[in-house]
């Protein structure tokens, strides 16, 4: 039998309003290298997850709930989930 | 009545609450692997401070899924003691048990030393033997203590009373330069609304025998047992 393997990838990154002290401390540094242009930087996380026997619709629900659930943190971050590929039939 | 004492991969305080509580303090305790199912026969539960799943994506995230939370969750609901210390605090955030969350420290840096805090709204069963406003000494150690909660959650902890300890200066003022982490109103260790879960970062299992030179941390376990005693 063959199954559908979905890709989907999850952008988490903190909400505005929540003080990012690394994205403080990344910006710092790229200022010291002289890259004066950078008003700003916020440091997120990418997670890529293999989904296999469902349709992209039910991927993008599940994947939102496992965002509520355990991937992100609602209180500090929000998220944005991406279909990426579909390989085989 | 007996204490329970969580542990789970990367607990690293386990040993030091249990030697308080076993040695120090002449409780019952023991240790519950954090793939059990039950928590038959325990009282109180601790869980303890340490970098649960190597604190991999986020602190406390991973720890939160074991299969004993589900009891700690059902424990807490019937009104249990359960006090989270460090990572255990981290751990009771990402259960939902205490609002708000933590993020890392502002300076970057892992923080371990000792610090200030003040006690206040010590009307719970943690703290009964500490007199409101009074400061203590505790070490922390932590990369992420730096306690995060929107404005309407502080608030509701603030009207409902559940700041229960505070970074301060030595003498109980609150002050940026005696705030460790960049915690929001300099938060240390938040109750529930039931008063029934309590979270902190700084270690009272660290200062409870009188060999280390200090034993501010001893009467929190005192206060527990109080509270057990008068209950059974």
């Amino acid at each position: 039998m063959n199954e559908k393997l979905v890709t989907a990838r999850v952008y988490i990154t903190l909400k505005s309003g929540v003080v990012d002290p690394q994205g403080l401390a990344v910006e710092n540094a790229l200022k010291s290298l002289e890259f004066n242009a950078v008003v700003g930087v916020r440091v997120g996380r990418v997670v890529e997850l293999d989904i296999v026997g469902q349709t992209e619709d039910l991927v993008r629900k599940d994947v939102s709930a496992m965002c509520e659930r355990l991937l992100a943190n609602p209180v500090i971050e929000n998220y944005h989930v991406e279909i990426l590929s579909k390989k085989g039939t | 009545m007996q204490f329970g004492i969580v542990v789970f991969p990367g607990s690293n305080c386990d040993h030091d609450c249990y030697y308080v509580l076993d040695s120090v303090l002449g409780q019952r305790v023991k240790f519950v692997w954090h793939k059990s199912a039950s928590l038959d026969g325990i009282d109180a539960v601790i869980l303890p401070g340490g970098f649960s799943y190597g604190d991999y994506l986020r602190t406390g995230a991973i720890a939160r899924c074991s299969p004993i939370m589900r009891e700690v969750l059902e424990f807490s609901a019937r009104g249990g003691l359960v006090l989270g210390i460090c990572n255990g605090f981290q751990i009771l955030l990402e259960m939902g048990l205490l609002p708000g969350a933590m993020l890392r420290n502002n300076s970057l840096h892992f923080v371990c030393r000792d610090t200030c805090i003040r006690a206040d709204n010590v009307d719970t069963p943690f703290t009964s033997r500490y007199s409101s406003g009074q400061v203590l000494t505790m070490p922390i150690a932590h990369g992420e203590g730096n306690y995060f909660a929107d404005d309407a959650t502080l608030a509701d902890l603030h009207k409902f009373r559940q700041v229960v300890f505070q970074y301060s200066s030595p003498d109980g003022r609150l002050e940026t330069e005696y705030n460790p982490n960049g915690s929001c109103d300099h938060i240390a260790g938040i109750c529930n609304r039931e008063r029934n879960v309590l979270g902190m970062m700084p270690h009272p299992e660290r200062c409870a025998d009188s060999m280390l030179g200090n034993e501010d941390g001893q009467s929190l376990f005192i206060s527990m047992i109080d509270a057990l005693t008068s209950v059974a």
